[in-house]
């Protein structure tokens, strides 16, 4: 094999090291400057706690997560965890280079962690073929720094909950050991983003909620009778038809993956489109559509992945004063850099502290909560499950995600907060695939005359 | 197409073609691309070309694999050290991507350009990296006379730079993120007036004589009216009336008044286009073609551009008004092939050196059209020409990204005098700060300008001791190989024309010099 390691042993140097190895990340660590961090102290212990001690978690083994994976290996660093849910797809090669067609269907995590440890002697890469939410705060708890290349606002939002769930106060000051930084990277088409949070110190993932694009969604009344672009009638096929048809089998569902089943989709959609003399639906903007398709390039993500790494070295060795704390790419015309300081939200929902407030008169009914919860631009829950301390027992008052729950407790959408038993500055625990812990809820009763009209539409 | 075979390199390559397209990844495939010097930084960009499924590449390198060479390259191993990089690298660049054609060239480029500098020629892109003053100069201006896109870039300890030079770049599909809409509102064309005659619209022409609305207090007249014209239920509250909503919002960006954008108005000014002769690019043969339409039939605008954005109403509605537009954009389209057909035949070209694909993609994309010209290197380096303003008010503030230029340009002094790069060994660091600085201030000097070069910079290039740290080199890796694309596929702009990059403060700028 091409990438047979050299464990060979130098004089003077450690095992699979060779002369000058590391001569290229030395020179900021042995020497002193004029921009280096305020406490960087020249030291060739630096290096050694790279190579023997310093413990980082990368999340995901995809476009960013190869990348980051590789210049974190040749960077110094060689105790390495990576998380990734994923098995690898033919459409992930042009860019998530540690994989081959051979490697067509295994998981990312394995195969990534095998390709580095191959190829960067001394590097222990710990793959694992799971998700994020399999672990815990213990898990979580070893790693000195934690870099994401996610794909997810809902997973970003997770770790990041989970990372302020590690935070421990004394006397209401934060003791700085319990902070993990976090640095997180995104990456779609020719732009992308990097940025480091100190969880407790600076804003976190949810205080710039609001900075995501919504997800693009068409009203239903244009899928289901105005359509207009060849996306509709997809869409129609993918949500209305597919459903109706079941054309593979009862319980079987629209799997993006599955390449019949997108023809199938495709075929539909074409006869859709002509009924209404539509042009423009191709296979490849069905697929587009229904697995929401994503373009991506190996360049940004090699970027993204490289501004990342670099700050996470900073942060490791305090060889210069990290990013504070936002950067944007653009590179479709010339490149384009922004990097700008996003601030703390003072009321945010995942890391203010602060009770989180809801405001509704009694006679409002549980639904409009729900979709204040899933609505409301700082919060965009995606399926919250309500529950309360009613009678001295903890009692659900609606969860979506178990589906004989839901039979149970939807009859409690329709009800109102009196009529549920709740009372004015009850407390309402919320559980969400956004966080790892359950957000307290305030409830106030605001007076009868007072009413919150929701605006509930999407384009 | 109907029935949509997907390959596997279509499958493979999905995610790209859907920035790119099926012609995109076609000139990518055609393409043969020069690497010099297979340092960290040179392969980083090459890997972000072969993943892609560039046609070939090929590395020219007479250096030896050194220790610290692979300590930050992901594409030498140990065992290579001692072999010649160019071989090494290659091998594992190729086994990236079995599409990809890999070639080595075990020589210097100096020893290239002293025996046969043709062999440049070749290549859609040269790419030269960690190369001293005196080899880039001289490539630059082989490369410059032959045509070949050139492409500079260097990683120096947390610095990265890039400079392009190309003579002229033309640019069909920029592919704006920002694009604003050729509704025609303002001057609606025939079969625009007709179709809207079926609706009920009311007569603003008459009191605005018929200009659009042009500040923000008429703008707001314009909304009341289209408010006005909500129905009204029995109690007398307005109807929800999702497509009015729709038109009020769109206010500011429907109404832009049709014009010739400026940019296409400079292409069609320059020599280029006005000078048709047989061996002008199809470029500007279209170009001329169009300015034609524009002149005549177009009454002054640029062909319909045909699309139109989607918008709250019944699919029939919809699809009719979008004919409309579909419909005219292909009658312009079809006038200015007469054009260029006339401008083809009066050079004696036949009339099939352009397709009507090429025109139609030209017509739709008229207002986004891009030429990229970079100054050469012999003009940025002479004291005659060199972009003195922008070098001195760039330096108005000290931190600017140019001061990261002049040290650069001072490091390649150093190197000049010394044949070495400054505090490389730690035991150099201190004495070569000095030296450092008589370079710096020599450049100054030589080129008059009165600036001011922080001694905090002076030391810290000292203290880089020329190193190339790997997140670094995987930065410019990434951000060259986009402009490589960019250059290869005629597609979205290229920077113009040096690019700096800050690690330390996560910064960046572009000059033109």
């Amino acid at each position: 094999m091409l990438r047979a390691g050299c464990s060979m042993a130098v004089e003077g140097c450690g095992i699979g090291d060779w002369e000058g190895r590391w001569s290229h990340v030395q020179k900021f660590l042995e020497r002193t400057g004029p921009f280096t961090h305020p406490d960087f102290e020249p030291s060739e212990e630096t290096l050694q706690f790279l190579l023997e001690t310093c413990k980082i978690l990368v999340i995901g083994a995809g476009g960013l997560g190869c990348e980051l994976l590789k210049n974190l290996a040749l960077s110094g660093f060689r105790h390495i965890h990576v998380v990734d849910m994923d098995i690898i797809d033919l459409s992930n090669l042009n860019r998530q280079f540690l994989f081959r067609s051979k490697d067509v269907g295994r998981p990312k995590a394995d195969v990534a962690a095998e390709f580095i440890n191959q190829c960067v002697p001394g590097c222990n890469v710990v793959p694992h073929f799971k998700k994020i939410q399999d672990f815990d705060a213990s898990f979580y708890r070893q790693f000195h720094i934690i870099v994401c290349g996610l794909d997810s606002i809902i997973a970003r939002r997770w770790i990041n909950g989970m990372l302020l769930s590690l935070l421990s106060y004394e006397d209401g000051v934060l003791d700085p050991s319990s902070i993990i930084p976090l640095i997180d990277g995104g990456t779609e088409g020719f732009k992308g983003n990097a940025r480091v949070i100190l969880p407790g110190m600076t804003a976190c993932i949810d205080c710039t909620l609001e900075l995501y694009p919504p997800q693009i969604t068409f009203p239903m009344c244009t899928i289901a009778s105005m359509p207009r672009l060849p996306e509709h009638c997809i869409e129609y096929v993918r949500v209305l038809q597919w459903p109706k048809d079941k054309p593979f089998g009862d319980a079987v569902g629209l799997d993006g993956d599955n390449p019949e089943h997108v023809q199938w989709v495709f075929q539909e959609s074409l006869k859709r489109a002509a009924e209404f003399n539509i042009t423009g639906v191709t296979y490849r903007l069905t697929q587009g559509v229904v697995k929401r398709i994503i373009p991506a390039v190996a360049s940004t993500n090699a970027v993204i992945a490289a501004a990342c790494a670099t700050e996470l070295f900073k942060i490791a060795t305090s060889a210069y004063i990290p990013l504070n704390n936002y950067l944007v790419f653009n590179d479709v015309d010339g490149l384009y850099t922004y990097t700008f300081e996003a601030e703390l939200k003072d009321k945010c929902s995942a890391c203010s502290q602060l009770p989180q407030k809801l405001q509704f008169p009694p006679s409002a009914k549980l639904q409009e909560v729900l979709e204040y919860l899933t609505e409301n631009a700082s919060l965009q829950m995606k399926s919250p499950a309500i529950t309360a301390t009613l009678e001295g027992k903890n009692k659900t008052l609606y969860l979506q995600t178990v589906a004989s729950i839901e039979e149970r407790t939807r009859p409690n959408l329709c009800k109102t907060l009196k009529e549920l038993g709740l009372a004015d500055g009850q407390e309402l625990a919320v559980a969400d695939v956004t966080t790892p812990q359950t957000v307290l809820f305030k409830l106030n009763f605001t007076s009868e005359t007072c009413s919150i009209k929701h605006q509930s539409r999407q384009f | 197409t109907m029935t949509d075979h997907k390959t596997s390199k279509e499958q493979k390559y999905d995610r790209q073609l859907r920035l790119w397209g099926d012609h995109g990844q076609e000139a990518l495939e055609n393409a043969h691309v020069c690497l010099i010097n297979a340092t960290a930084t040179g392969t980083e960009i090459l890997k972000n070309l072969v993943l892609p499924g560039i046609g070939s590449f090929t590395i020219v390198d007479g250096h030896k694999v050194s220790g610290e060479d692979v300590g930050n390259n992901f594409f030498l191993t140990s065992s290579s050290i001692g072999k010649n990089r160019a071989q090494a690298a290659t091998e594992l660049l190729q086994e990236l991507n079995g599409d990809v054609s890999g070639n080595f060239v075990e020589e210097s480029p100096d020893k290239l350009l002293d025996n046969s500098p043709e062999f440049f020629h070749r290549f859609s892109l040269v790419i030269g990296v960690q190369l001293p003053e005196s080899t880039y100069l001289r490539l630059g201006s082989v490369l410059w006379e032959a045509g070949v896109p050139f492409l500079i870039c260097r990683t120096y300890g947390l610095i990265g730079y890039m400079r392009l030079i190309v003579k002229e770049h033309t640019v069909v599909e920029s592919h704006p993120d920002n694009a604003l809409e050729d509704l025609r509102l303002d001057q609606p064309f025939t079969e625009l007036k007709h179709h809207v005659e079926c609706y009920d619209l009311d007569n603003m022409e008459k009191k605005h004589n018929s200009q659009l609305p042009k500040n923000y207090k008429e703008k707001e007249a314009f909304r009341q009216l289209i408010r006005a014209g909500i129905l009204t239920n029995e109690n007398g509250t307005p109807e929800d009336e999702e497509n009015f909503e729709e038109a009020i919002k769109n206010v500011n960006t429907a109404l832009n008044p049709t014009k010739v954008p400026s940019g296409t108005e400079e292409i069609f000014n320059a020599e280029q286009c006005e000078n048709i002769t047989s061996q002008s690019p199809s470029f500007w043969v279209i170009a001329h073609g169009v300015r034609d339409f524009v002149r005549n039939e177009g009454n002054g605008n640029l062909p319909v551009r045909g699309t139109i954005p989607d918008m709250i109403a019944d699919s029939d509605k919809f699809i009719k008004l979008q004919n409309v537009y579909r419909d005219k954009a292909m009658k312009d389209a079809a006038v200015v092939s007469k054009h260029v057909e006339a401008l083809l035949q009066s050079v004696g070209k036949p009339p099939e050196s352009t397709s009507e694909q090429e025109i139609k993609l030209f017509c739709k994309n008229a207002a986004f059209l891009r030429v990229v010209r970079c100054r050469s290197l012999a003009e940025e380096y002479s004291v005659d020409t060199f972009n003195k303003d922008e070098i001195t008010s760039c330096m108005d503030s000290t931190d600017s990204e140019m001061v990261l230029y002049l040290m650069l340009r001072s490091i390649d002094r150093f190197y000049q005098q010394h044949s070495r790069y400054p505090g490389v060994y730690n035991y150099q660091v201190e004495e070569d700060i000095n030296k450092l600085k008589l370079c710096v201030n020599s450049l100054l000097q030589e080129y008059s300008l009165n600036v001011n070069v922080k001694d905090d910079y002076i030391h810290e290039f000292c203290r880089y001791g020329a190193a190339e740290p790997h997140t670094v080199a995987a930065f410019l890796g990434g951000s060259a190989a986009q402009e490589a694309i960019k250059i290869i596929t005629h597609q979205f702009v290229p920077f113009n024309n040096t690019f700096l990059y800050n690690a330390m403060s996560q910064t960046s700028a572009t000059f033109q010099l």
